[in-house]
């Protein structure tokens, strides 16, 4: 009997996630946040039922009933962050807290497979972090002199990393994280954000040769304090925003070729000068010769990942912990070997469907500070994705940086969940910038009404302005 | 200013969009190669020592049976009623390469078929009935495409010899037998494994069909005569040669077998009696450079289209290969080393018109209840030679049956094709490895066999009364 429902829970698993898959791109047939209101209690449904059918599997072949009072606990709360998150600011994109809801769904449930005293803890540090993230969109929405405040976020991002270089302990190799009372803390991960900032609002005005020369030496001391600390992932994601960010606020591809060409020099010396940096890439083109040092993590990995099939061995079924961090670095292999690579994919077109969201959210944008935030904070993220799962199934070198909101750890949740408030908010400046722009078209109708030869000269300026308006929404 | 505004937003929009499709695209190239890696490479990476999840199937499925192709039991796990579980291989040695052994690392067909052996594809209801009693589940069986009756024909003609046969099927590459000696009893590998990896002057363990590295003395001139009437296409039929035992340029001298002198012969008859002085002359006429590439189409120094366990065929034709090289090249003697199961495959490729089927050996997978998980159906690796070639090469060789070194195999109820070699592999003594690689019947090839027989004396002598056994167990049946 238990059987029965374990193997066929495996398909009906798989399907449902297909779906949700499905849903998050079907959301971009419409253009008004209004007309996809269907589709996200689909979404809902959806990720009720997938989060189930896991708990209800785990309770199966474990047959341990405890294991549903912590499903039940993980429900309520993301239940309640997709409804609260909509009550309160009915002006958010949906698409974005679905999403976010369905990934710490996955990862609530990978995590209590693994270790059910991790999942616990992160769960605690998910709720937590999901209270503190219900706020942000409110302060990003008011607080205008954000965008102002440029060399405090680089005064802080900077001070934050050379503290952990000075003070931070050694974890696995790494100079990375400190601990204050008790709590252990991975600055890194929420300078990714400050960054943003920092980028966003030194260029959002002026873009002068002058204004990317100062940026791209602020830019370059994150990134060097990162590759002496060793934390090479978290280096190579402040070096592809930032050029990226500076491509979309100059429009220049100069830059990027620029970018392209010091980075590639950058990883070139890299490469010569640090012993770890070569391991790496030695393990990333051979990981079969030397399976009993440098390469044990990959092949663990890739064995994981190519004894799965597509629809995976059922959970509890495979063997995940076999592979050296896996709740942290190999979390998407561990996904790939019990759900699937079927649901292992569809996770990644969810992770996709964030980003493109955060691109259109980012192109919507009228004022070019917040255009820039949503971009950085867009890019920030599909490239750690990026960097993680491509590192764990050997198409790129290891870097050993996290899955956002399904690896454990606590940082990277909150720093993730805080980046996606943030969105949150903008999409509320967003809503009130096209506010705007139709209480000015309703003036130019006016105006139109009130006939009268004093105000032709008026109409023929905004009849021009509308044109513009107008051609400018069916670019977008 | 509010235009110039708007043309910015423009720019930056097409910037953002073109950031957004690069990490699309990157995606997707990154979706489809995790894909693609782990469907190519899911039995590799099961089989890996390295992987546990091995040992977790184990655990959970009794390894499946392997069974012969008239559904004869060839390896079977017996469970005792303490649950304690012993391989059986009721042939005891006669399958001991082919079908091979699965502790101690595993060889033949216990390794190649082991992702399925290890995998239970049995149905639900099974599963759940065995998980009732408690007892593990089924693992799926192996079907091989081995004729036991061949396999012993073959085993008994070799006798107290050393060396190995392969019999398969041209059209198809089915391996029908493969036999090599001496071999050892899969049933007490247990106990004998010791005794057997430290014993390195006979190579038991080594299975000489695949893995044995051979000189192929004459059967290589095969490849001498294609490059021939590759380079002559016109005139190779014109070719006359005065033989007079021996042959002779500067230093070097070819001696044809034994001393024989073979007097005027022309390119068929050269092959069919096996002339060594006038093959070492062909062998000085030809271009190196093109001999080397016919040499590796021909799958020389490259990697052979085969999952068992297998050395490469190696030969050494260059620019800097002297005059001797050539000679010595040409006759199959010299630095050249090849497999039979090479041998093997070029004979096929002849057979099959020019075109070489990959040679396989699991034929189907089939769960508890005989459900077919998979089937596995012929598929030809490339064409090696052309169909003009391949038919004047089949011309050739049916002269070797008819007048030359194989006439054992004359006047029989099929006709048959082939070639003999008498390969000498010790410089001082005369003794040679007999050999023998052919095909029937001639018009629509069945069946083909492959015969090294070590240090037996001539090809002709020792390897084709052999071949004649199984080409008759063959047809009796048929």
């Amino acid at each position: 009997m238990e059987l029965y429902i374990t193997e066929i829970s495996k398909y009906v698993i798989a399907l449902l996630m297909a779906l949700y898959a499905y849903e998050s791109f079907a959301v971009f047939r419409f253009r008004e946040e209004e007309r996809r209101g269907g589709i996200y209690t689909r979404q809902n449904l959806l990720m009720l039922a997938v989060h189930f059918s896991c708990f209800m599997v785990i309770c199966f072949e474990t047959g341990d009933i405890s294991y549903l009072f912590f499903y039940i606990f993980q429900q309520i709360v993301l239940f309640a962050t997709a409804v609260l998150f909509h009550m309160i600011y009915p002006e958010t994109n949906r698409l974005i807290v679905n999403n976010m809801c369905m990934l710490l769904s996955i990862g609530f449930v990978i995590l209590t497979r693994l270790s059910y005293e991790k999942a616990v803890k992160q769960f605690v540090i998910v709720a937590v972090s999901i209270a503190v993230a219900m706020v942000i969109p409110f302060f990003i929405h008011k607080l205008k002199f954000l965008k102002k405040l440029k060399w405090f976020y680089a005064l802080a991002g900077i001070g934050a990393l050379g503290i952990v270089l000075i003070l931070g302990a050694y974890t696995y190799g790494s100079k990375i994280s400190y601990s204050i009372g008790g709590i252990t803390f991975q600055p890194s991960e929420f300078v990714k954000i400050i960054f943003v900032f920092f980028v966003a609002s030194a260029l959002h005005e002026s873009t002068g040769f002058l204004d990317v020369f100062t940026t791209a030496v602020i830019a370059g001391v994150h990134v060097i304090i990162l590759v002496v600390s060793k934390d090479l992932g978290s280096a190579l994601i402040f070096f592809v925003v930032y050029v990226l960010m500076v491509f979309v606020a100059t429009k220049n591809p100069l830059y990027l070729l620029a970018g392209a060409a010091g980075g590639s020099g950058a990883a070139v010396i890299a490469y010569r000068v640090f012993s770890h940096v070569q391991v790496r890439v030695q393990a990333w083109k051979d990981p079969w010769s030397e399976i009993d040092s440098a390469g044990y993590q990959i092949t663990q990995s890739l064995f994981a990942i190519g004894s799965g099939g597509w629809f995976g061995m059922g959970l509890f079924e495979g063997t995940p912990e076999s592979i050296p961090f896996v709740e942290a670095d190999f979390i998407f292999s561990a996904v790939a070997e019990e759900l699937g690579i079927l649901f292992a994919m569809c996770m990644i077109l969810v992770c996709i469907s964030c980003f493109v969201m955060f691109m259109d959210i980012s192109m919507r944008l009228h004022d070019s500070f917040y255009r820039l935030i949503a971009f950085g904070l867009g890019v920030t993220y599909i490239f750690q994705v990026f960097l993680t799962i491509g590192g764990g199934s050997k198409f790129i070198p290891l870097t050993g940086v996290t899955l956002p909101l399904i690896s454990y750890g606590g940082s990277s949740v909150l720093t993730t969940l805080i980046m996606f408030s943030i969105i949150e908010g903008l999409c509320m400046i967003k809503e009130e910038e096209q506010e705007e722009l139709t209480i000015t078209k309703k003036r130019g109708k006016k105006a139109v009404i009130e006939d009268g030869p004093a105000m032709k000269k008026a109409r023929k300026k905004r009849g021009k302005s509308r044109e513009n308006e107008e051609s400018d929404e069916v670019i977008e | 200013m509010k235009k110039r505004k708007k043309q910015k937003k423009k720019q930056m929009n097409m910037a953002i969009l073109s950031v957004t499709y690069l990490f699309v695209a990157v995606f997707l190239g990154m979706m489809f190669y995790i894909c693609h890696y782990s469907v190519t490479h899911q039995q590799e990476l099961i089989n890996n020592s390295y992987n546990g999840r091995q040992q977790m199937l184990i655990a959970k499925n009794v390894r499946g049976k392997i069974y012969g192709g008239g559904g004869e039991i060839l390896a079977q796990t017996i469970t005792d009623e303490n649950g304690n579980e012993e391989r059986s291989y009721p042939y005891g040695n006669l399958f001991a390469h082919t079908v091979g052994y699965s502790t101690h690392g595993r060889a033949g067909v216990e390794a190649l078929g082991n992702y399925y052996l290890i995998h239970s594809n049995a149905p639900l209801s099974e599963k759940v009935s065995n998980d009732v009693e408690g007892i593990k589940y089924p693992g799926d069986d192996v079907y091989t495409t081995l004729d036991v009756n061949l396999q012993e024909v073959a085993n008994h003609a070799m006798g107290i010899y050393r060396g190995a046969i392969i019999v398969s099927e041209p059209s198809t590459g089915k391996i029908l037998a493969m036999v090599s000696k001496p071999d050892y009893d899969p049933n007490q590998i247990e106990e004998l494994w010791d005794g057997l990896v430290k014993d390195t002057e006979s190579g038991i363990l080594l299975n000489r069909a695949t893995q044995g590295l051979y000189p192929p003395g004459s059967t290589f001139k095969i490849l001498t005569a294609l490059e021939y009437m590759k380079e002559n296409p016109d005139t190779y039929r014109n070719y006359q040669f005065q033989c007079g035992g021996s042959f002779t340029s500067g230093t070097d001298r070819i001696n044809c077998y034994h001393g024989q002198s073979h007097g005027s012969v022309n390119f068929s008859s050269s092959f069919a009696k096996s002339c060594n002085a006038s093959f070492a002359n062909i062998g000085l006429q030809l271009d190196k450079a093109k001999f080397a590439d016919t040499l590796e189409e021909l799958l020389f120094n490259e990697e052979l289209p085969l999952e068992i366990i297998h050395n490469n065929s190696h030969v050494e034709v260059n620019q800097d290969s002297t005059d001797g090289d050539m000679m010595q090249v040409s006759i199959g003697q010299g630095t050249t080393g090849m497999t039979p199961m090479h041998l093997n495959m070029i004979t096929n490729a002849i057979a099959n018109e020019g075109t070489l089927m990959k040679p396989y050996i699991v034929d189907r997978v089939e769960n508890s209840t005989g459900t077919v998980i998979k089937q596995f159906s012929p598929s030809s690796y490339k064409r090696l030679i052309s169909q003009q070639e391949a038919e004047s090469l089949k011309e050739l060789m049916r002269g070797v049956v008819e007048e030359g070194t194989a006439r054992k195999l004359k006047g029989l109820s099929y006709t048959a094709a082939g070639k003999t070699g008498s390969a000498e592999y010790n410089s001082i003594k005369e003794d040679s490895h007999a050999w023998f690689t052919g095909f029937a019947p001639a018009d629509n090839p069945q069946i083909s066999v492959t015969i090294i027989i070590e240090g037996a004396g001539s090809g002709g002598d020792f390897a084709v009364p052999i071949a004649r056994r199984i080409f008759d167990a063959y047809f009796e049946t048929r």
